[in-house]
């Protein structure tokens, strides 16, 4: 079982997500450790693109507030590194395919290692292309995490479902992350459809902003993700959000345990 | 009915292409993908479409010898394949009506669509109105301000207009957006792209679509000429008209294809949207091809004097033609293209679009070279009405649209 299944284990996850580098390098590290001591499961790191396509406008800023600050992948591992030991949750980047294989697969993956994140993230990279990594991934115990939809058939969730490894990323609705009012997806249907094929954790995430929503959709799931709410404070904080995103994930953490 | 997910090589040219997208599109993909498997045999398909083309669009478009263009460059005879007179002043008319035609079959009431200068909005709107479907365009705030006519143009034709205010604000950021919007909403959905780009199937459901170019164009010149031509020239920025026109002569060996990329202000600055000659291998909207890009794989903003020519990226085909040796891509710069748009006005009176003028350009700098009995063809994709202003303003004149 791969470090980030075995972080599911009889718990239901809260996984928050931030873009590294927003604003900057050093409050990323900070806020790293704020959400783990305030009790996050596992924690995305956004990897910031210039054409992040499948994300909504909140994020869509925190990418353009990070590319202000010109980070190069080595900074960001670099900045991992520095803070390796005192990491104990399961970090996995969140990551367009592009600045992945500009970097070098086989390099990028082994720095993973190396830094301690056990997963990837990649919005452009469907079931049907895994291929493109895989073997890196393989070689280097990363797991790629795979995304389902409530647009997926059901024998698409059967064969994602036989393959996946970590945690199977549901996507709560249609379109880019943001936050929602009202989430409609049958999320339980899903679940159950996938649960069916596997015991790799299913995670929920887009549109969720508020402790009740958490709250309902964690019944049928293992875990619960947020990021636009989260950026939306770093947003409006900046290097000083530390103790707002702590505050926030503290609440989300209680309401799905 | 599904393809084989566990062996996915399919929409593959050699290295390139690909299905790089979120998996809520691949619904959308998928779908169309079977629908297109399908209608792409279908007689009815086929007859309205040519219907369409013929009786719409003003197909087939004429293969124009340019005599006083051959006369003046002294060497090889040009013509000009006259995809500016169709309906709409462009080729994307023949790739809007395939697909338009195609969405509606698949019982979609609403149509999307990304546009950089505003031909292939304002060919998408036009099928829109035509075959009675809602349109909404997405177009980089900075092309709304250089293509201010399009825009207007749109509006009448009853299309919604979505300036798009991110990242650089032109046409591969309109592309995003047209992708997010598709997120959203694929049930009554098509997304009409424009180019030969993206995730497969598109790239090549456009191609098909533009292939008509190249069917014709062979079957005129052979008919005027009694032979295939020496060489085949279009502008690529996407590669839509290029694709249209090199496909029906790829298994021509000895007919050389060149696509023309906007170099911009030159390709030794970083104002310029030469993919193949300046970018690299790399993954983006949905597809494996070259990317202008920095040293950190992001994405290079584009720049080119046409906002057609725009785009950081080719179409995954086209990366392969160059792979292959079998098409050869040249940079030709914004100043190349405007005097070429000035040499075809004044030579010939036709006013091409200032992206057809790319290929223009090249034609005057290799027709002298080469003997009198060769022939090149030109592709001349778009008329230039919609330039003039802009180009009047390159120049330092100020005037009223």
């Amino acid at each position: 079982m791969s470090k980030i299944q075995a972080a599911f284990k009889n718990k239901k996850l809260f996984i928050p997500y931030i873009t590294v580098g927003d604003p900057d390098l050093n409050s990323t590290k900070n806020f790293i450790l704020a959400l783990q001591e305030a009790g996050a499961g596992l924690i995305e790191l956004g990897i910031p693109f210039s054409d992040p396509v499948a994300e909504g406008p909140v994020i869509q800023r925190a990418n353009e507030r990070a590319m202000t600050n010109n980070i190069t992948p080595e900074d960001i591992f670099k900045m991992l590194e520095s803070i390796k030991h005192e990491i104990k949750v399961p970090l996995a980047f969140l990551t367009y395919l592009n600045p992945v294989l500009n970097y070098g697969y086989d390099n990028f993956f082994k720095r993973c290692t190396e830094v301690g994140v056990a997963g990837i993230i990649t919005p452009d990279l469907p079931f049907e292309e895994h291929s493109e990594i895989k073997n890196f991934t393989d070689k280097h115990n990363i797991d790629i995490i795979t995304l389902a939809s409530p647009t997926s058939s059901n024998e698409r969730l059967e064969k994602m479902a036989k393959a996946a490894r970590g945690y199977i990323y549901l996507v709560s609705s249609m379109g880019v992350t943001g936050e929602r009012n009202v989430i409609t997806t049958d999320i339980k249907a899903i679940t159950s459809e996938i649960k069916k094929y596997t015991d790799v954790p299913v995670a929920v995430g887009f549109g969720i902003s508020t402790p009740e929503q958490a709250r309902d959709i964690s019944k049928a799931a293992n875990g619960i993700i947020v990021g636009s709410a989260i950026v939306k404070l770093i947003e409006a904080h900046g290097t000083k959000a530390a103790p707002h995103i702590a505050a926030y994930t503290q609440n989300m953490v209680n309401a799905i345990t | 009915m599904s393809k084989n997910i566990e062996n996915p090589v399919t929409g593959r040219f050699g290295q390139h292409g690909g299905q790089y997208v979120s998996e809520t599109l691949m619904y959308a993909l998928d779908e169309l993908e079977q629908a297109y498997a399908y209608y792409k045999k279908d007689k009815t398909f086929n007859g309205e479409l040519s219907e369409l083309l013929n009786n719409y669009a003003g197909r087939p478009s004429n293969l124009y010898f340019a005599k006083n263009m051959t006369e003046h460059l002294g060497g090889a005879k040009v013509y000009l394949k006259r995809e500016d007179l169709n309906h709409t002043g462009s080729h994307k008319i023949n790739n809007v009506l395939g697909q338009a035609l195609l969405a509606k079959k698949m019982g979609k009431t609403r149509l999307i669509a990304e546009t950089g200068a505003g031909q292939h909005g304002v060919a998408t709107a036009t099928a829109a109105a035509l075959l009675g479907l809602e349109c909404e365009v997405f177009m980089g705030e900075e092309d709304c301000l250089r293509q201010s006519l399009n825009v207007y143009r749109m509006k009448l034709l009853g299309a919604t207009i979505n300036p798009v205010t991110s990242g650089t604000k032109t046409l591969k950021d309109a592309v995003s957006e047209t992708m997010r919007e598709w997120t959203k909403r694929i049930k009554d959905t098509h997304y009409v792209l424009g180019s030969v780009m993206g995730p497969y199937p598109f790239p090549e459901i456009v191609r098909d679509f533009q292939s008509v170019i190249s069917l014709e164009a062979r079957q005129q010149v052979l008919e005027r000429e009694g032979k295939l031509p020496a060489c085949v020239i279009a502008c690529v920025g996407g590669g839509s008209n290029a694709i249209g026109a090199f496909y029906n002569f790829i298994n021509d060996k000895n007919v050389t294809l060149i696509g023309c990329e906007a170099a911009g202000k030159g390709v030794d600055t970083n104002m310029h949207a030469a993919t193949i000659t300046k970018g690299r291998l790399g993954i983006f909207h949905g597809m494996k091809s070259y990317f202008c890009q920095d040293e950190n794989g992001q994405i290079a903003p584009a720049h080119s004097i046409s906002a057609g020519l725009d785009y950081p990226g080719i179409g995954p085909e086209h990366a392969n033609l160059f792979d292959t040796a079998r098409a050869q891509y040249v940079p030709v710069t914004d100043n190349e293209a405007i005097a070429a748009f000035d040499y075809l006005a004044a030579k010939e009176g036709i006013i091409p679009a200032i992206e057809s003028a790319h290929a223009i350009a090249h034609a005057i700098k290799i027709a002298p070279e080469m003997p009198k009995n060769d022939i090149i063809i030109v592709c001349l994709s778009g008329r230039g009405d919609k330039d003039v202003a802009s180009v009047a303003k390159y120049k330092g004149e100020n005037i009223y649209e």
